[in-house]
């Protein structure tokens, strides 16, 4: 009974991965412009051996094509993992990895770096948008987590950090409505557009940081897997099967912030792929987090790099936000597997 | 043994058990009964180590409960409680193999598997091992999830007892799953390294599973023993004012109470 279903994972698995590379050739390949085969191969070959790219197009793949593609992978995994791990830890099929407060805390954070910026004309480098953006989306969580446990008995329960989550979320919102509303004209544009989601600002400094992120998260993720299975069950039955409850939410929380807030502070907020990836995926397969966990990264990081690849050559030369093409593409597409509803709620 | 002494628990201000102390032997079925709210359930989940007392201790062989790690306790101990409710899609097997969680780690062992496959076999649920289980009806649900538990602590352990609670477990069973679930039970009871301690809430049933029963009444201990002296007019009038008549079951000539 279960040797088939290993056989079946390991299959899926191998699909997906499959699937994720042919995608990432193709958004590497197609743009603005479009390179043959064989100028990817030169140009990556010169990167590779360290060389200086002679041409402009080997310039435009070596630093803007390439980072930019490597950045959709690696940001599309932490949303797609960080969705199946807010949603086996809140048991809701219904939840993103922005929930509990991380990416409406970190649209505030960059929120703040845009008006404050232009007020106080302080020119802080490149940096300090995502460390605005990964300092709002940390904190926004911590304000969460610390709320949801100030109860009477304590103890987080799930359910009181589901709801302090939608508060804060909503606040957050609120205040990035009320800094656009004060901002002056470029500052409220910025705004807006960060909150859109945007890929183009990937170079390879901010793709090693984010790499981390990534990795380290998605390597620990696995390692909670089997509790997480047992949580599906509920919090008692979980501590009947020798979860550590408490510690299981803090270290899986920690390490979904450490991904979306990351990720988010590099390319603004995208929604929709972390909701829609682990449903897709449970849909193939069922809702195994050892099989989800690892199955979500090679979705999410192939469904971002196809919806970067029709933001760049759709509206050629221009391009769209992300955000938006996630958006289009992802309620028509979340609507349809509801309706479909192979599982109940 | 499994031992309780003078647990105190609160809930705010109201003490829902006071000073409760009680001994579970090896080898026995106890059953805990009670009117509603009188504190059962939360004596179970106290034995079990889901909630913590405020005063006294429950120790495990000689060891203090709180000194278990999580997964020491969970090698030992299962729970069986009210209905289980998965919100996602997951094969009746994989949820039945959960029990065996706390015994691996990475991938399950052959052992593993095989106790999966008999305890699917005990509980008649083999040919929904493929199903998802949210799409199984209450009962099925019910027997999945005793597989579930009852894998956790399928075979003896190395060293010392293994611990069995049951949380009204008999809720969405019909007539002839409770008692067909009662007998396996009771079976299961009879191993010499095996304590059961369960909450039920028809007295004719304990009368006829328990070896020793033990009534709580508001938060305390009204009555510990052999069915037989538990079950008198006295103690039943007293903790559920209903005037019982005691008569012979037909069938095996046990204690059956009818109400007046």
């Amino acid at each position: 009974m279960s040797a088939p279903r290993d056989r079946a994972r390991a299959l899926i698995l191998l699909g997906l991965f499959a699937a994720m590379v042919l995608v990432a050739v193709a958004s590497i390949r197609f743009g603005a412009i479009d390179f043959s085969l064989r100028q990817m191969f030169s140009a990556t070959l010169a990167l590779v051996t360290g060389r200086e790219p002679a041409t402009l197009d080997g310039r435009i793949f070596a630093e803007l094509r390439l980072p930019r593609a490597v950045m959709c992978l690696l940001v599309g995994a932490c949303l797609g993992v960080g969705g199946t791990l807010m949603q086996a830890l809140f048991r809701n099929p219904i939840v993103e990895p922005g929930l509990v407060g991380t990416s409406s805390g970190a649209a505030l954070g960059s929120a703040l770096y845009f008006v404050l910026g232009s007020v106080l004309k302080f020119n802080a480098g490149p940096w300090a948008l995502p460390v605005a953006a990964c300092i709002g989306g940390i904190a926004a969580t911590y304000v969460v987590f610390a709320l949801s446990r100030a109860g009477e008995t304590g103890r987080s329960s799930i359910v009181m950090l589901l709801l302090t989550g939608l508060a804060i979320n909503a606040l957050c919102l609120s205040g990035v409505g009320f800094l656009s509303y004060i901002a002056r004209d470029p500052q409220a544009r910025s705004i807006i557009f960060w909150n859109l989601g945007t890929m183009s600002g990937a170079d390879w400094k901010s793709v090693t940081i984010v790499g981390v992120a990534t990795l380290g998260g998605v390597a620990l993720s696995l390692r909670y897997a089997k509790p997480l299975n047992a949580l599906m069950l509920g919090e008692e039955e979980a501590l009947y099967l020798g979860v550590n409850v408490a510690r299981l939410k803090w270290a899986v929380l920690t390490i979904n912030v450490a991904m979306v807030a990351v990720a988010t502070a590099f390319t603004g907020v995208i929604g929709f792929v972390g909701l829609i990836v682990p449903h897709i995926l449970r849909i193939i397969h069922g809702a195994d987090n050892r099989y989800l966990i690892a199955g979500s990264a090679l979705l999410g990081a192939t469904l971002l790099s196809v919806a970067d690849l029709i933001a760049r050559v759709s509206l050629r030369p221009a391009e769209l936000p992300i955000g938006i093409v996630t958006s289009i593409v992802g309620v028509p597409v979340f609507l349809w597997l509801l309706r479909k509803r192979q599982y109940v709620f | 043994m499994l031992s309780a002494s003078d647990l105190v628990y609160c809930v705010g201000r109201r003490r829902i058990l006071d000073r409760v102390s009680a001994a579970f032997d090896p080898g026995r079925l106890h059953l805990i009964i009670g009117p509603n709210g009188a504190g059962k359930s939360t004596l179970v989940k106290l034995l079990a180590r889901l909630i913590v007392p405020d005063m006294g201790d429950v120790r495990y062989g000689g060891a203090d409960a709180q000194t278990l790690t999580h997964r020491d306790l969970a090698r030992r101990r299962a729970v069986l409680s009210q209905a289980v409710e998965v919100a996602f899609p997951i094969p009746a097997r994989e949820l039945v193999m959960m029990g065996r969680y706390p015994h691996f780690t990475g991938r399950p062992s052959a052992a593993d598997e095989e106790i999966c496959d008999e305890v699917m076999d005990f509980f008649d649920v083999t040919g929904l091992a493929g199903q998802s289980y949210a799409t199984l009806s209450g009962g099925e649900k019910q027997r999945v999830n005793f597989a579930r538990v009852l894998a956790q602590v399928w075979r003896p352990i190395v060293e010392g007892c293994r611990y069995l609670f049951l949380d009204e477990p008999l809720t969405f069973l019909d007539i002839g799953h409770q008692l067909g679930f009662m007998r396996k039970v009771r079976s299961f009871a009879d191993q010499p390294d095996m304590i059961v301690v369960g909450v039920v809430h028809d007295l004719n049933l304990a009368a006829r599973f328990a070896d020793r029963l033990v009534l709580i009444d508001d938060g305390r201990v009204a009555a510990a023993g052999a069915p037989e002296d538990v079950l008198t007019p006295e103690h039943l009038q007293k903790a559920f004012h209903v005037q019982p008549i005691a008569v012979r079951n037909p069938a095996d000539g046990g204690l059956h109470l009818i109400f007046e």
